[in-house]
């Protein structure tokens, strides 16, 4: 059961209280009306499903109420970062090969 | 008299306190504290079930939860029976009824055991080559015959009466073990001030000091060393000591499983007591101290009643004063069993001599046993044991077909040294490193927040444990903020520094393809096997594991793993890390279902949503209907009537006079903020800006890619408020899609969703009296058709408390509906009724409200629309606003699929013969000849009786069905096939809509 | 004929009473609550309008009089007045923008109470309620197994559990096992 650090409780919370919401920083496009079917079928279907990083959304439903995004491993399920909606992207290098600092802390 | 085997002063236990039981319908005496295996033992029963595939006698082979071969079925009364309970965990307690497994007609005599001389036929695989075709004899005679002639337990068939609980609970540091090196840990992580858990699965703490009585630790015997650090650690209020309590899950962020076994051991448990508590435990930090399991040694019929490991020999004698026999051989490959051999000698016990594999024991412990006397073959094996039922000798030689010796043995404790208990490092996700050096994995790479100490980490040395446990708990109990206290000194000896080890299969373990050596025992797998399933081109331990069943269910890893690895590895000609690891999963050992679901059960298994109106019809003996997890009243019978009758009455009823219906559960979110209409323009595919304050208005929801999500009735209460209604179903994910939308597209909106569902209470007033019946009630709101039309909502007083009440129709009759604060539904309901009823009014349920509905073409989403429908197909493509620049779906919409022709769209269908109601669900076809497959059109969608229109109707979706008008189309049935004429027109009733506007 | 009638109030906990000695369940009384939303810049005229200075830190609450203002979400507050006070027109009174949605009905409460109140909860409710974590006056929406519910530590000992009122009596169930499985 993960452990999903709220960006807006500003506290770790059992998974229980969450939904995942798919990947995140994929904006609907305003001129949505007009794009062509290509782009559509981009912005709407296309994801990648990636081993290893994946940006992703998670709403609080059972907390707070409000989506964040968070950087997760999909392989270790490893959190690097959660962020409030709305905040850039973070760049993968400034959390990525930070070390593993599990168990091996002996 | 606990046992002719009971060795007068020694073990722990009180001779005073015994506990009656019986076992395959004898009665034994047992002492207090005693496990089911170390009572028989102590009464000389040795033979306690039958294998899984063979049939094979099997008796006790550890003294712990690594047991495989003694599972019996333990029961307190016909209903509290559990099959495959190990014999070597379960307490017993007086008035306990044991009994073997798979076995007829008798445990001695077992017709099954056939099965042994037919083994060729069950080689390794068998089940992939043997029982591949024909299709149909699987099914009517394999699968049967090996349901019966193979297995273990027979599951209870009675509902389970006992009561399981949960809780949830968070640790700076949870040890997993009460040895000593869990217990060193616990101490320092507790004199830290650290908030700590230490779990145990055995009733009292101590772990390998249940035999290993040579330890001393700070002067004491270990044993009670151990009870006093569990007594010290007790008493602290930082600390939870579980005993009795299995970690058997190791899940993510360090979230831990526990299964406490509350009643299982005592005869009278409390009413109010689980059985068994399931904790989840968050934990900071984990510290495993999970120990290690002796392996046993491959040899032919290694599995006969009598063999046993070493350790669980020490365990009977020393901590259950059980010697499990009275001339007892020892084959090892580790220097530990020699102490199992002296213990015994001590005892009074005959020893007949340590086999040792290993040309060069450790020093000590052969001084120790030429020193007492013993005999020990270095350089030989134990090729082969007589007896069946149980041992009854040994055949020992240099070499499998050299000179042998044949001594005779009642018993015979073997250890192929120990394998380190990384099971929850492993579920931890961690990755084992291989030591070459001591041929063992051990933990490396860690995925969370823990560490491993002791033998599950490969330390060996008693005072290298207890260091490393203490510097483990301190520096965790740091990492989580805890102060540091003060040095804790702790020193212990040993008598011996152990040696030795082996993996894989020993000399009597044949090339020979018909000796059984077994490696894993509950699933009867042999060295033999591996090599088969090697020579059959298995490269890959995941797929030896799954040929051969080597390791699977409950075993997880414990006994049979690392020698099936080795033996693989020597076939394949690999190392052992090359051939890999299989995953060690959940659970460490079964766990009931009682314990999984706990709390979820009968009334708490879900929640049963019940409206403020619900105790009403209840009492006019409603029948109810599950919609989600709401319980809505269906139908009203009557006395006599049939649900049919009973609908049938009440459409009419509610057509001629009026009816009354609960429609709380519709879905309600309380839309505000000066861009409310704007957000919902963006939301619905209708506009909304042009909506008045005091109108309603029906809208549509489509997803991004166009297709109906939701519909509901809107209400603008003002400006800058509105009313929104969805499906009942709907409710959650229309606010979480809203949300969404509100969240992270439309953010600089200002507007705020709420749900109110549960605020307002909703009664459904329809019927040309409904006026009628309402009017007197209402106050403050003129409900005249002028002043207050169809589609219009308004503030005002219904008896003396608040209402939003809507002028709308879900039956195509004049109709209100009437919300008020859901505390007061229940009063209101009853004085509607009172008005009502002497009007000749029904109240009406969900079957009549979709019948009334389909006579009126209404479609219900989720029914009639399965997510793959547009509004135009759905021929609400009016709703569909053509002026706004965006909404979702918008582009959707637009899709080349969803504009072409030809399309699934929904139109009515009637009978040819009106008396017969279509099915649900049912095909409907273009030629009822065509030969199969044939060529579905699409599919009925509504279908009901209509009492009103005195015929059946129908809603089918229906390829290019708006251009099928007029056509006939065939509905093919089991037993014949109905003809149904298409109406694009799918109002069937009051099609001008008159009776709505009076 | 309508000012003759005056519709009666029925909560769905009436006439219930559970729990142990260690962890006592009684319904709450009958309150007025809104779900107040609002951005940060109406929140001083809000906490004017309404008495109470509006909590922004998370998981924490403010009370006076018998109205308890308990932070949900950043712009989200859940307002209990014990006193019945329409809060709606109240909150309106601040002039400034926000919605107050009336859920006085949609909520009820439990109280529960005693030394082993933590433990009650627990038995379904996947939070830490130590008080080093939750100490009192905090509060937060999570769920109690499938029920979705507010608690608010009202006392070292004692925590009031809001709930829908549909899901009021299974979450009622829930804490009743728990509370007794806590005394044993």
């Amino acid at each position: 059961m993960l452990l999903i650090y709220c960006p807006y409780c500003e506290e770790e919370r059992n998974e229980l209280e969450f939904r995942n919401g798919g990947d995140a920083h994929i904006a609907r496009p305003t001129n949505i009306a007009d794009i062509t079917d290509e782009e559509f079928e981009e912005y709407f279907f296309i994801r990648q499903n990636p081993k290893g990083l994946i940006f992703e959304r998670w709403r609080h439903v059972h907390g707070c109420g409000k989506f964040f995004n968070a950087a997760r491993d999909t392989v270790s399920d490893r959190f690097y970062m959660s962020y409030k909606a709305g905040e850039p992207k973070p760049d993968p290098a400034t959390f990525l090969n930070t070390g593993n600092d599990k168990g091996a802390s002996k | 008299m606990s046992g002719a085997n009971r060795i007068s002063g020694w073990g722990r236990l009180t001779p005073a306190k015994t506990a009656r039981f019986t076992f395959d319908g004898k009665s034994y005496t047992a002492l207090e504290g005693d496990t089911v295996a170390s009572a028989l033992l102590a009464n000389g029963v040795h033979l306690l079930g039958r294998s899984f595939k063979y049939h094979r006698p099997r008796g006790i082979l550890s003294a712990g939860p690594e047991e495989p071969n003694a599972l019996l079925d333990v029961s307190r009364d016909s209903a509290r029976r559990q099959p495959n309970v190990r014999a070597t965990v379960q307490e017993v307690f007086d008035g306990m009824v044991t009994a073997s497994q798979n076995r007829w007609p008798s445990l001695a005599f077992d017709i099954g055991s056939v099965n042994d001389l037919m083994s060729p036929f069950f080689a390794a695989g068998f089940y992939y080559k043997t029982f591949m075709w024909p299709k149909k004899a699987w099914e009517k005679v394999y699968e049967p015959f090996i349901r019966k002639a193979a297995g273990l337990g027979e599951a209870p068939k009675e509902e389970d009466p006992d009561h399981y609980s949960n809780r949830f609970a968070h640790c700076d540091v949870l040890v997993v073990g009460a040895g000593v090196a869990g217990l060193s840990a616990a101490l320092a992580a507790a004199k830290s001030g650290a908030k700590v858990f230490l779990v145990d699965e055995q009733p009292e703490v101590g772990g390998a000091l249940h035999y290993d009585t040579g330890v001393k630790i700070n002067g004491k015997d270990g044993f009670s060393w151990a009870q006093d650090v569990a007594s010290e650690l007790r008493a602290m209020a930082n600390v939870t000591v579980l005993t009795r309590t299995t970690a058997f899950g190791y899940y993510n962020h360090n979230m831990l499983a526990l299964c406490e076994r509350v009643t299982d051991h005592k005869a009278k448990p409390g009413k109010e007591e689980p059985r068994e508590r399931l904790w989840q435990v968050r934990a900071k930090r984990v510290i495993l101290a999970t120990g290690q399991i002796e392996r046993h040694m491959v040899f032919e019929n290694n599995d006969r009643p009598g063999v046993m490991l070493a350790s669980a020999g020490r365990t009977f004698l020393n901590h259950f004063g059980v010697a499990v026999g009275s001339k007892v051989g020892v084959y090892t490959a580790h220097d530990s069993a020699y102490e199992a051999a002296f213990d015994l000698k001590r005892a009074g016990v005959s020893v007949a001599a340590i086999v040792d594999s290993r040309e060069k024991p450790g020093d000590a412990v052969l001084a120790q046993a030429r020193s007492m006397g013993i005999e020990v073959m270095t350089g030989h094996a134990v090729l082969t044991v007589g007896g069946k039922l149980r041992v009854n000798s040994m055949t020992v030689g240099r070499h499998a077909g050299g000179a042998t010796r044949k001594i005779s043995v009642d018993a015979l404790l073997v250890s192929a040294g120990w394998t380190p208990s990384v099971h929850l490092f492993s579920q931890s996700r961690g990755k084992l490193r291989w030591d070459a050096e001591t041929q063992r994995f051990l933990p490396g790479t860690y995925a969370q927040d823990a560490l491993s100490v002791g033998a599950c980490n490969g330390t060996d040395d008693l005072q290298a444990t207890i260091e490393e446990a203490l510097a483990a708990g301190e520096l965790m109990a740091k990492a989580t903020g805890a102060e540091t206290a003060a040095k804790i000194e702790i020193s212990g000896q040993a008598p011996f520094a152990w040696t030795g080890g082996m993996i894989g299969a020993a000399e009597g373990a044949g090339p020979d393809t018909t000796v059984k050596a077994f490696i894993d025992f509950q699933h009867d797998v042999c060295a033999k096997d591996i090599r088969l399933a090697v020579r059959e081109g298995m490269q890959s331990i995941e797929h030896i594991k799954r040929f051969t069943t080597n390791g699977m269910a409950s075993d997880q890893g414990k006994l049979s793993n690392m020698h099936g690895l080795a033996i693989a590895a020597e076939m394949l000609g690999k190392d052992i890390p090359q051939v890999g690891l299989t995953t060690f999963r959940q659970p460490y050992t079964p766990v009931t279902f009682g314990t999984i679901i706990n709390h979820s059960r009968g009334e708490l298994f879900d929640p049963a949503r019940k409206t403020a109106i619900h105790p009403w019809a209840e009492a006019k003996g409603a029948e109810f209907e599950d919609v989600g997890n709401w319980k809505r009243a269906w139908y009203f019978p009557k006395a006599g009537e049939d649900m049919h009758a009973a609908v049938a009455r009440e459409c009419k009823t509610v057509r001629d006079v009026a009816g009354v219906f609960d429609a709380s559960t519709l879905g309600k979110i309380e839309v505000v903020g000066p861009d409310a209409a704007k957000f919902l323009n963006l939301l619905y595919t209708n506009a909304w800006d042009t909506l008045k304050p005091g109108k309603c208005r029906y809208g549509i929801m489509t997803r991004e890619d166009g297709f109906i999500y939701d519909d509901g009735v809107v209400g603008r209460m003002a400006e800058d408020r509105f009313h929104v209604t969805t499906t009942t179903g709907g409710a959650p994910r229309v606010l979480q899609h809203m949300e969404d939308y509100l969240q992270t597209e439309f953010p600089d909106l200002k507007v705020w969703l709420t749900s109110t569902t549960e605020q307002w209470a909703v009664i459904a007033v329809q019927g040309p009296k409904a006026r009628e019946i309402i009017a007197p009630l209402v106050e403050g709101i003129d409900i005249s058709n002028e002043a207050f039309p169809h589609m219009s909502v308004a503030e005002g007083k219904i008896c003396g408390v608040p209402t939003r009440l809507f002028r709308m129709s879900f039956t195509g009759e004049l109709g209100f509906e009437i919300n008020v604060p859901a505390d007061y539904g229940r009063a209101v309901w009853e004085a509607v009724w009172a008005r009502a009823e002497p009007m000749g009014a029904c109240p009406y349920g969900t079957e009549t409200m979709h019948v009334l509905r389909a006579e009126k073409g209404y479609i219900i989403v989720g029914q009639d629309t399965d997510g793959t429908v547009t509004p135009d197909d759905a021929s609400l493509g009016w709703a569909v606003s053509k002026k706004k620049p965006d909404f979702v779906g918008i582009r959707g919409l637009k899709r080349p699929d969803l504009v072409a022709s030809g399309r699934k769209q929904l139109v009515g269908l009637l009978t040819k013969d009106p008396t017969v109601v279509l099915e649900e669900g049912a095909q409907v076809v273009a030629d009822p000849n065509e030969p199969k497959p044939m060529t579905m059109l699409g599919h009925v969608t509504s279908s009901y009786w209509s009492s009103n229109l005195n015929r059946s109707i129908a809603m089918a979706l229906i390829a290019d069905g708006k251009n099928r008008n007029g056509k006939t189309l065939y509905v093919p049935m089991a037993d014949r096939t109905i003809a149904v004429e298409v109406v694009t027109d799918m109002v069937f009733f009051d099609k001008e809509g008159g009776r709505l506007n009076v | 004929m309508s000012d003759l009638m005056q519709a009666t109030r029925r909560s769905v906990l009436d006439g219930y009473h559970g729990g142990s000695a260690v962890a006592r369940l009684t319904p709450a009384a009958p309150a007025s609550r809104i779900s107040l939303r609002a951005p940060a810049a109406s929140l001083d005229a809000l906490s004017g309008a309404l008495g109470v200075t509006i909590p922004v830190k998370p998981k924490t609450s403010a009370a006076a009089n018998g109205r308890h203002v308990l932070w949900i979400g950043p712009d989200e507050w859940l307002v209990i007045d014990e006193n019945g006070a329409d809060l709606v027109a109240e909150a309106a009174k601040s002039g400034v923008l926000h919605s107050a949605a009336d859920v006085s009905h949609r909520n009820t409460a439990i109280i529960v109470s005693g030394r082993k109140v933590e433990e009650a909860i627990n038995g379904s409710c996947s939070q830490d309620l130590s008080l080093a974590v939750f100490p009192v006056g905090a509060c937060s929406r999570t769920l109690l197994g499938k029920a979705e519910v507010v608690l608010y530590r009202t006392a070292e000992d004692t925590f009031r559990v809001e709930v829908w009122r549909s899901f009021a009596t299974f979450a009622f169930g829930l804490l009743d096992e728990a509370a007794k499985d806590a005394a044993l």
